[in-house]
């Protein structure tokens, strides 16, 4: 695995996306998904809502990184924020 | 016939009048056929030409290929051929492409068949996100894997070996397997696998007797596409070998030396890896209609 | 169809899904642990954070290249679909024509990257090439080597060479779906010809369509072999894309941290549009087969 060469950060990074797929399949199984229709102009499920929420969020991040010299974590917070707003009304 | 002859002025106008309307109408789809033929042969000359003048050069010596330019080859030679066939560095080249080619579509079909049953006849739990995430492998650019490639197969004692060209072609095989096979499964009606299992067939069996017998012909296409993609990729192909499986794409680069480069050999190599897509493609020519639609018409 | 549902479909999908992953998921991991490191090898290391996205994103060479890469794409989308679908119509329905012709159409497709890179490298040269030759023969200075012009047009050229048969070929194929229900009733209704391409040809062609946009966007997005072989990215940068930046940055140079970096730039890129045009499929065969069923 040394050729792999993790950090703490990006072993964090994947710890947190396993452990969000883990607790999207579990409350899948507790409560199965309808399909709906929000705010997005197609009709998606939970899952659906929840990738287009990390695709998103990746553009968020890229954009504050990459454009402007605000904090990290702010884009972190406006992705956590969008990411719950489209769960509830996307 | 009753009006076998006219007994009317305005019956004979009539008349001539549609014997006119019928030859024009015949004379404009004669010419229209003409015309979509002409177009037609276009194309196919406009395919074949480049390929046409490759074959030229792989059958002239290079110094006539650098002298006067000549439509065809004056003084015909097989020299070319007679280097690749003779020269083990040449051909072997030819060899390693094709095993790890058939590796790739063993190992492809074998994991795409069940995984593309699942798919055409289940739901389950992230069916649809699986088949996306399936679909963007098979998007993404080699280039990007490129190095972790290297450094994985280098790690795991792969590196310069046909079976680490055949997986990682199946980084974008097996996805195109198991999308081109979904769509010819999900037209065999699911009555047939409730009446086998009500028969008493077990699942696997069930599987190799009665539904891979039933698409055949999706898996001659899947199986043709399979060599198409393995055949055609370059980049991953290389970084992957060095010596003992390189294939012939990287052998080729071997024509451009200190003093030139050798245009008839390059030519005929290239002459020679054409050959297995079209002993391929003249396997499949009837059923290709239906699998380059990926079985979804 | 009505699928069951049943989780244990799992176990099917696992040895597919076990494979795949090994060659996507760890190097994809690989990739994203190198993207925030100055890797020099594996001992000698140094965290970078965000510095080589802030750097890559900020690259004039590569946001020049990235725009390159949207004009090539978008360019031989807009020759090829047109012409594909132009080819499929006039392409013959049955007997031994159709048959020749379907394997002479689809001979381009089958030959390895690189060598259609040689066959257009020898084709076009101004001295050994008939295309090369010929255009000088008739007074014009082709050279591929010294005019961007002319080394664009090449490669827009080879691509439309190389990849056209794909788009027509998926349409002949839908098009071969047609019942012949529907020419003859076009006939009776004294149809025009364009009437029955409008409204019995094109829509059944939407669906293979979507696929071949797909498809060609996506293939044309990594293009590599063919114009390193052909031009080697030349003359200056004027025809080099993104994956052969990329490839230069990785292999050449040995930038492990920025490529990298610029690789799940390029990954987000490509999953957008692989998601967009997905969701437009799915969307597509939803509204049909809606219209078949009501429950």
């Amino acid at each position: 695995m040394d050729w792999m060469v993790w950090t703490l950060p990006t072993a964090i990074f994947f710890g947190v996306i396993a452990l969000l797929l883990v607790v999207m399949t579990t409350w899948e199984l507790v409560s199965p998904t309808r399909e709906r229709r929000g705010f997005l102009p197609i009709s998606t499920t939970r899952g659906d809502r929840f990738f287009i929420g990390m695709l998103s969020a990746a553009y968020i991040h890229l954009a504050v990184v990459g454009f402007t010299s605000l904090s990290l974590w702010l884009a972190l917070g406006v992705s956590v924020v969008w990411m719950l707003v489209l769960l509830r009304w996307g | 016939m009753t009006d076998a002859t006219p007994s009317s002025p305005d019956q004979v106008r009539q008349r001539a009048a549609k014997e006119a309307a019928r030859r024009r109408r015949q004379g404009r789809s004669t010419g229209r056929r003409l015309r979509r033929g002409l177009l037609m042969l276009a194309y196919i000359v406009f395919v074949l030409l480049p390929i046409y003048w490759l074959v030229n050069m792989s059958l002239q010596t290079n110094s006539e290929i650098l002298g006067e330019l000549t439509l065809w080859p004056q003084s015909l030679t097989l020299a070319n051929y007679a280097k690749i066939f003779t020269d083990p560095s040449w051909y072997m080249g030819y060899v390693n492409s094709i095993t790890y080619v058939l590796m790739n579509m063993a190992i492809s079909m074998s994991v795409a068949l069940p995984a593309a049953y699942a798919f055409s006849r289940y739901r389950f739990i992230g069916d649809k996100h699986l088949f996306f995430w399936l679909l963007t492998n098979m998007m993404a650019p080699p280039a990007v894997f490129l190095l972790p490639y290297f450094q994985l197969y280098y790690t795991v004692g792969l590196f310069d070996t046909h079976i680490a060209v055949a997986l990682a072609h199946c980084l974008f095989n097996i996805p195109l397997a198991v999308w081109i096979l979904e769509g010819f499964m999900s037209s065999v009606p699911k009555e047939i696998d409730e009446t086998a299992f009500i028969d008493g067939y077990s699942f696997p069996r069930f599987f190799v007797q009665v539904f891979i017998p039933m698409i055949r012909s999706g898996i001659g296409v899947t199986l043709f596409f399979l060599f198409m993609f393995s055949w055609v990729e370059l980049l991953l192909a290389r970084t992957l070998t060095s010596t003992e499986a390189q294939p012939i794409a990287s052998v080729m680069t071997r024509t451009s030396t200190a003093s030139g480069i050798d245009w008839g050999t390059l030519a005929a190599a290239g002459v020679l890896t054409i050959v297995p897509g079209i002993v391929v493609v003249f396997f499949v020519r009837h059923h290709i209609a239906k699998g380059f639609a990926l079985g979804r018409t | 169809m009505n699928k069951v549902p049943n989780n244990r479909a799992w176990w099917l999908v696992l040895p597919m899904l076990a494979l795949v992953a090994f060659s996507a998921i760890v190097p994809l991991m690989t990739v994203v642990n190198y993207s925030v490191q100055d890797v020099f090898d594996a001992n000698t290391r140094f965290f970078t954070g965000t510095e080589w996205f802030v750097k890559m994103l900020n690259d004039p060479a590569l946001q020049a290249a990235l725009a390159r890469q949207f004009a090539f794409s978008l360019t031989i989308l807009a020759i090829q679909v047109p012409l594909g679908v132009g080819i499929a119509l006039l392409m013959p329905k049955r007997g031994w024509r159709a048959s020749l012709v379907l394997i002479l159409v689809t001979l381009p497709l089958l030959i390895p990257w690189n060598v259609v890179g040689s066959i257009w490298q020898i084709f076009t040269r101004g001295d050994i090439g008939l295309m090369g030759w010929s255009l000088r023969q008739i007074g014009y200075p082709y050279n591929i080597t010294s005019s961007p012009l002319d080394a664009w047009v090449t490669i827009v050229l080879m691509d439309v060479w190389h990849w056209t048969s794909l788009i027509a070929l998926l349409c002949y194929s839908g098009l071969q779906a047609i019942p012949e229900a529907y020419y003859q009733a076009a006939r009776i209704d004294r149809a025009s010809r364009w009437a029955v391409f409008r409204y019995i040809q094109l829509p059944k062609l939407t669906n293979v369509l979507v696929i071949g946009v797909l498809l060609r966007f996506m293939h044309s997005f990594m293009i590599y072999a063919e114009p390193f072989v052909l031009t080697g990215g030349g003359p200056g940068s004027a025809t080099t894309f993104l994956s052969q930046s990329l490839a230069i940055m990785a292999t050449a140079q040995f930038d492990v941290g920025p490529s990298a970096a610029f690789s799940l730039i390029y990954f987000l890129i490509i999953l957008l549009v692989c998601w967009v045009f997905y969701t437009a499929i799915m969307n597509l065969q939803k509204d049909r087969q809606g219209g078949a069923r009501h429950d």
